[in-house]
């Protein structure tokens, strides 16, 4: 579904990703993990278009879209869920959602609040003045208006309290049941192993590993190498 | 005494409701203007130049259709959609390769535009003044309290509220607006969540464009339309714009009122120097909230 090949980028003059390669199929929730300053949200920015790559290739359904536009990446049905989050703090919870270009009618607002129940209470609050968990919420939910076939999710459960990383998982969970295909950042390996199938390691802007969840599990050199644990 | 008997006689004080009809057209031009600066972040000194294209255009249309009531209404419309269309070509042509530049560079192009503008005018128009009379039914006065208000400074002052209205409908009502003020804040993520930012963007010029061309169409009977009005009105434009809040529209509102009321009331109050009190205010606002009255978005 998405195949990443050799790509190289950079911020101005500084080199960052040297010769990064992924891919993920259909249906699959894959890691992308690694230290702070590891490189994965340059990564997943050059995945969804808001970074060119130098060289290399963005494969996406058999299409090149190497150097595309964020918005036409979208329209393709990838969308990218930044680790900041980035929500549209000056209009409400209900028009974040609302404004987003919908690619075909699968996701809406309702189906969105049934997800996150607790974005419903709030429709109409400035969003601006949510709580973290409450905006790590909106941000994934924003992106689903979408109808995204590929999440790019940047750290979805930093800086949340741990109650509220459970339940988040948890719609990972059901958004891979509903057919989404998912790169998931993380920085933390434990929590991480509870949601993807497979995963790759990033370091100082290169791949350095590949491996199903299990055998990262049980490979402790290449843990204590490139992750905190 | 006598000085406050001055102050109160039914003259001035109808001169002041002159005064504060003229803020609508204040208003009018610079809420187009922190449209622009505040969403598209243009400093748009070609604001002025569109405003004057505007009456130029009114006078045109007025004397095409031979005067008269209809001819008005005619120009009213067609004006500002003309300096629309202009606005249109200038964002698509040249602004939209342009975001990514740094604001001294938009600063200059739009400098040249102004240039350029003007020059076009004294092409078109010539150097001579031009004229618009007022249709006969809008010709005489209303009695506003027992004060005589010219009734096309009533129409002016009716007009004022309901751009404003339009403008808080199209910014907090539409689609459109609510996607303005997202790209205003962030225009990375709005296009990261599906949408062509360049059409909100040519949206937002066209409509800040109209609006000096709706300014330039409304001042035409009220002045005389020739090369050199853009100057006045483009340092004054911006002053209330940075005054207001940059690209907060209310800021422009209330930026109007400040700087139309200071002006007419220090008439008012010092008929030869009340010119200055506009800037005076300008200054003592700066002071004490050097961001402007009102939220800026920059
Ligand atoms: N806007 C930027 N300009 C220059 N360097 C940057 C910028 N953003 C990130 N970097 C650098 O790129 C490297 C990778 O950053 P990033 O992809 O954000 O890492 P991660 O998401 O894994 O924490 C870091 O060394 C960081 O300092
Ligand atoms: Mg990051």
């Amino acid at each position: 579904m998405l195949e990443v090949r050799g790509i190289h980028t950079y911020y101005g003059q500084s080199h960052i990703l040297f010769d990064v390669s992924l891919a993920l199929r259909k249906g699959e929730i894959v890691g992308l993990l690694g230290r702070n300053g590891a490189g994965k949200t340059t990564t997943m920015k050059s995945v969804c278009g808001m970074l060119r790559p130098m060289e290399g290739t963005v494969v996406f359904e058999g299409e090149d879209v190497t150097g595309r536009k964020p918005f036409e990446l979208v329209r393709r049905g990838i969308c990218y869920v930044p680790d900041d989050r980035r929500i549209f703090s000056d209009l409400t919870v209900d028009d974040n959602l609302g404004i987003v270009h919908r690619r075909t009618r699968e996701w809406d607002r309702e189906r969105v609040y049934d997800l996150f129940p607790a974005l419903r209470e709030i429709a109409g609050r400035r969003a601006g003045v949510l709580s973290g968990g409450e905006k790590a919420m909106l941000a994934v939910g924003r992106a689903l208006m979408s109808s995204p076939k590929l999440l790019l999710l940047d750290e979805p459960t930093e800086g949340l309290a741990p109650l509220i990383v459970l339940s988040l998982e948890r719609q990972i969970l059901r958004l891979k049941e509903a057919g989404i295909s998912i790169l998931l950042s993380e920085q933390n390996l434990k929590s991480s192993l509870r949601l993807i199938d497979r995963a790759y390691i990033i370091d100082n802007g290169r791949i350095r590993y590949q491996g199903t969840a299990k055998e990262l599990e049980n490979n402790e050199e290449i843990q204590r190498m490139h992750l905190m644990i | 005494m006598e000085f406050l008997s001055h102050l109160f006689s039914s003259g001035t004080l109808s001169q002041f409701l002159v005064g504060l009809s003229r803020t609508t057209i204040l208003f009018i031009v610079s809420s187009g203007l922190s449209l622009i600066l505040g969403i598209l972040r243009i400093p748009n000194v070609a604001h002025g130049s569109l405003y004057m294209v505007g009456a130029f255009l009114a006078y045109s249309v007025i004397h095409l259709f031979g005067g008269g009531v209809a001819a008005f209404v005619a120009a009213l419309v067609i004006a500002p959609l003309g300096v629309a269309a202009l606005g249109f070509v200038l964002e698509r042509g040249f602004f939209s390769h342009l975001y990514e530049r740094e604001h001294l560079m938009l600063l200059l192009l739009t400098f040249s535009f102004a240039l350029i503008i003007g020059d076009l005018v004294k092409i078109v128009w010539g150097t001579e003044y031009r004229s618009v009379t007022l249709p006969v039914v809008l010709q005489g006065s209303a009695e506003i309290l027992g004060l005589p208000l010219p009734y096309y400074n009533l129409v002016l002052l009716l007009v004022g509220p309901v751009i404003a209205v339009f403008l808080w409908l199209v910014i907090n009502r539409t689609k459109m607006g609510k996607i303005a003020r997202a790209a205003a804040v962030d225009r990375e993520m709005v296009s990261a969540v599906g949408i062509n930012v360049g059409w909100v963007f040519a949206f937002t010029f066209v409509l800040g464009c109209f609006l000096a061309g709706l300014g330039g169409a409304l001042i035409a009977p009220m002045t005389n339309i020739s090369l050199g009005m853009d100057h006045s009105l483009i340092i004054e434009a911006f002053l209330i714009v940075i005054m207001g809040g940059l690209g907060n529209v209310w800021g422009a509102l209330l930026g109007s009122l400040v700087f139309g009321l200071t002006q007419s009331l220090g008439i008012l109050v010092w008929p030869k120097f009340g010119i200055v009190f506009p800037y005076l205010a300008v200054v003592a606002v700066l002071v004490f909230r050097p961001r402007g009255l009102l939220s800026s978005t920059w």
